[in-house]
């Protein structure tokens, strides 16, 4: 390792030789590096499996165009409602070829002795399939039958096993909102920052359920566009249309890219997560800084007094600080992947390593330790070489 | 190159400021020939080691003149001062290896001062110069392996590998027996009879002054005494 490490940096590798003169506190480093990357990975894993699950749910539809009413737009599952009329006023325009409402409200499953979830329910009529995810649209048809559902397998805190071979042939009876309901197929969304899980019923089934609930209202309107037609347009167009700040006319990508900025950026959990991380990266910051500022005094004044510029000590700061960064991160991401994998078994969030995340905390963990480097090379230009006599 | 190694005038030197200022050297002056031993002595506090790191290149010259290898170190600069060093050698009364590097690696570093080079290569010269201070046998320990006496032994290595033309040493043998003392000024004595290196050397051991070109004697800062030995 000492002569590939010199042929590479045409000197001794002083930084090298250094760190691992003292295994023990090589040691204490690398673990202090490693649980930073930890620190680090959950907070972006949870951070992006809150963007994950903010994205599911939308994933479920594919209409051109999405309408919500103005008032609480920012999260799909919270909007307000908006009357239908602006379906029909929306059909009128020559591009709008089809349309449909969904109500959507939640309700509290009570699964168990103790444990409960809440769940999201998603009312559509049975032959919208159109909107739907390709997948969805043979099992909405089952939802014809009153009372029936399509459970998600993914819900948080139950055991949906028994639910795995629900058919409109063999519906299993569960009960909510004191109706009995039949499960008669499944879906996997999986519970996100809005609740634990998300049943597909249809908007009939919606309205027993949910009394209060009209179908004059519904939660959202998506609508199918002629083929080629833009939708940017005709969302401008639509707008002429209605009332001014009626309506917010949105592409779902647009919509889910919206509500995941609007979770990050101005939710608490959003911010918490932001916290963690710069938390993170100041305990990396820290750690790498104690071993690097370690005592060394004396011999950086003697390679001061016999020539050696500030470049040469900068070097061998650098040195020290990437292999640090290049060797603790490893047992992090370790460590990330078996965090990730339990939260994700254990909680059935959307939580997994994405290469990009893994290589952006690599560089981030090597400018972390540089900046460390730099901060003890202010302490390490102290050493006088004149004191040395 | 000129005769005269180094070039002292009316020097002085003040640690210190305001009230607290304090005069270390008072109007020295000194000439230093090429390639010749000379030796600093005097009382406890009297400016040795001032006027070596003055002359080394280690603390900056406030008033007067220092010559050193045709380089006026008044106002100069520190890069100036930084590349001077790489031509001089020093070995300091505390042996100041570098403890994580082999006896063989702490005199490499000598050479690497002076850029990128074949490591095999430094590594060869290094063997040799150990080898030639009796530490052959030494050339993988670490400093924390090796006696007082060795250690010693590497830090002069580690300052003569690369042919300096200027060694600064500050009471070099206090670590080392009779023998390995003696041996070790006479090694200083034969480079410079060999390739014309320049020694100043503070020492209050008196075996070693009969081997001195030239005894230099301070007292509270002044040059009380300057003698040629023949
Ligand atoms: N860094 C400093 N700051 C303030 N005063 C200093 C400093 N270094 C030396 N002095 C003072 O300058 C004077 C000369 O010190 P110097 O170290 O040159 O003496 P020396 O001849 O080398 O003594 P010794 O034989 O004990 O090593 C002393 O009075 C000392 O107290
Ligand atoms: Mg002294």
């Amino acid at each position: 390792m000492t002569a590939f490490l010199s042929r590479l940096l045409g000197r001794l590798p002083i930084g090298y030789l250094q760190l691992t003169h003292h295994p023990g506190r090589l040691l204490a480093a690398l673990a202090g590096v490693a649980f930073a990357n930890v620190l680090v990975f959950v907070q972006l894993g949870l951070a992006g499996s809150m963007a994950e699950s903010v994205a599911i749910p939308y994933r479920l539809f594919q209409p051109d165009l999405l309408i919500v009413s103005p008032a609480e737009s920012e999260t799909l599952s919270d909007a307000s409602t908006l009357p239908r009329q602006r379906l029909f006023q929306a059909l009128v325009h020559p591009d709008v070829t089809d349309g449909t409402p969904i109500y959507m409200s939640r309700s509290t499953w009570l699964s168990g002795q103790e444990a409960s979830s809440s769940i999201q329910f998603f009312g559509v009529m049975p032959d919208a399939g159109e909107f739907f995810h390709d997948a969805l649209a043979a099992p909405l048809i089952r939802l014809s039958l009153s009372d029936t559902a399509l459970v998600d397998t993914l819900t948080r805190f139950v055991d949906m096993r028994s639910f795995a071979a629900a058919h409109s042939e063999a519906p299993v009876p569960f009960e909510m909102q004191n109706r009995q309901l039949g499960a008669v197929g499944t879906v996997s969304i999986g519970g996100g920052f809005g609740g634990d899980g998300v049943f597909l019923i249809s908007d009939q089934t919606f309205f027993r359920m949910f009394p209060q609930r009209s179908s004059a209202t519904p939660s959202h309107i998506l609508l199918a566009l002629a083929p080629g037609a833009d939708p940017g347009r005709v969302a401008a167009e639509l707008a002429q249309l209605y009332p001014p700040d009626t309506v917010r006319i949105r592409t779902v990508t647009e919509a889910t890219d919206q509500e995941v900025r609007y979770q990050m950026t101005e939710r608490p959990t959003g911010l918490i997560f932001a916290f963690g991380v710069v938390i993170g990266i100041v305990v990396g910051i820290v750690i790498a800084y104690q071993v690097l500022s370690a005592d060394h005094i004396r011999e950086y004044a003697t390679f001061k007094a016999m020539g050696f510029r500030q470049s040469f000590f900068v070097g061998i700061i650098l040195e020290e600080a990437i292999i640090l960064a290049a060797i603790g991160f490893w047992p992090g991401l370790a460590f990330s992947q078996l965090f990730y994998h339990s939260l994700a078994y254990l909680t059935n969030i959307p939580i997994f390593m994405t290469p990009e995340r893994a290589v952006a905390v690599l560089i981030g963990t090597i400018i972390a330790c540089s900046v460390s480097g730099i901060l003890a090379m202010r302490k390490l230009a102290a050493a006088e070489p004149a004191d040395l006599f | 190159m000129s005769d005269v190694a180094i070039t002292v005038s009316g020097l002085d030197h003040y640690f210190g400021e305001g009230d607290a200022r304090k005069q270390a050297l008072f109007d020295v002056n000194l000439e230093v020939g090429s390639g010749s031993l000379t030796i600093l002595m005097g009382p406890s506090g009297s400016g040795k080691t001032t006027l070596l790191t003055l002359m080394g290149c280690l603390r900056e010259v406030h008033a007067g003149s220092v010559r050193l290898l045709d380089q006026e170190l008044f106002e100069s600069d520190e890069i100036t001062r930084i590349d001077m060093r790489r031509r001089l050698g020093f070995i300091f009364q505390a042996h100041n290896l570098h403890d994580s590097l082999t006896a063989r690696q702490n005199v490499m570093i000598g050479l690497q001062v002076h850029g990128r080079g074949d490591p095999a290569r430094h590594g060869e010269a290094a063997d040799h110069l150990l080898d030639l201070l009796g530490l052959g046998e030494r050339l993988d320990y670490l400093p924390g392996n090796l006696s007082g006496g060795q250690k010693q032994r590497v830090a002069i290595a580690r300052a003569l590998v690369s042919n300096p033309n200027i060694i600064f040493a500050d009471e070099p043998t206090a670590a080392l027996d009779k023998v390995s003392g003696l041996a070790a000024v006479q090694l200083f004595k034969d480079l410079g009879r060999a390739r014309g290196t320049t020694t100043v050397m503070v020492t209050h051991d008196p075996r070693i002054l009969d081997l001195a070109d030239r005894v230099v004697t301070l007292e509270d800062g002044r040059v009380v005494m300057d003698r040629i030995q023949t």
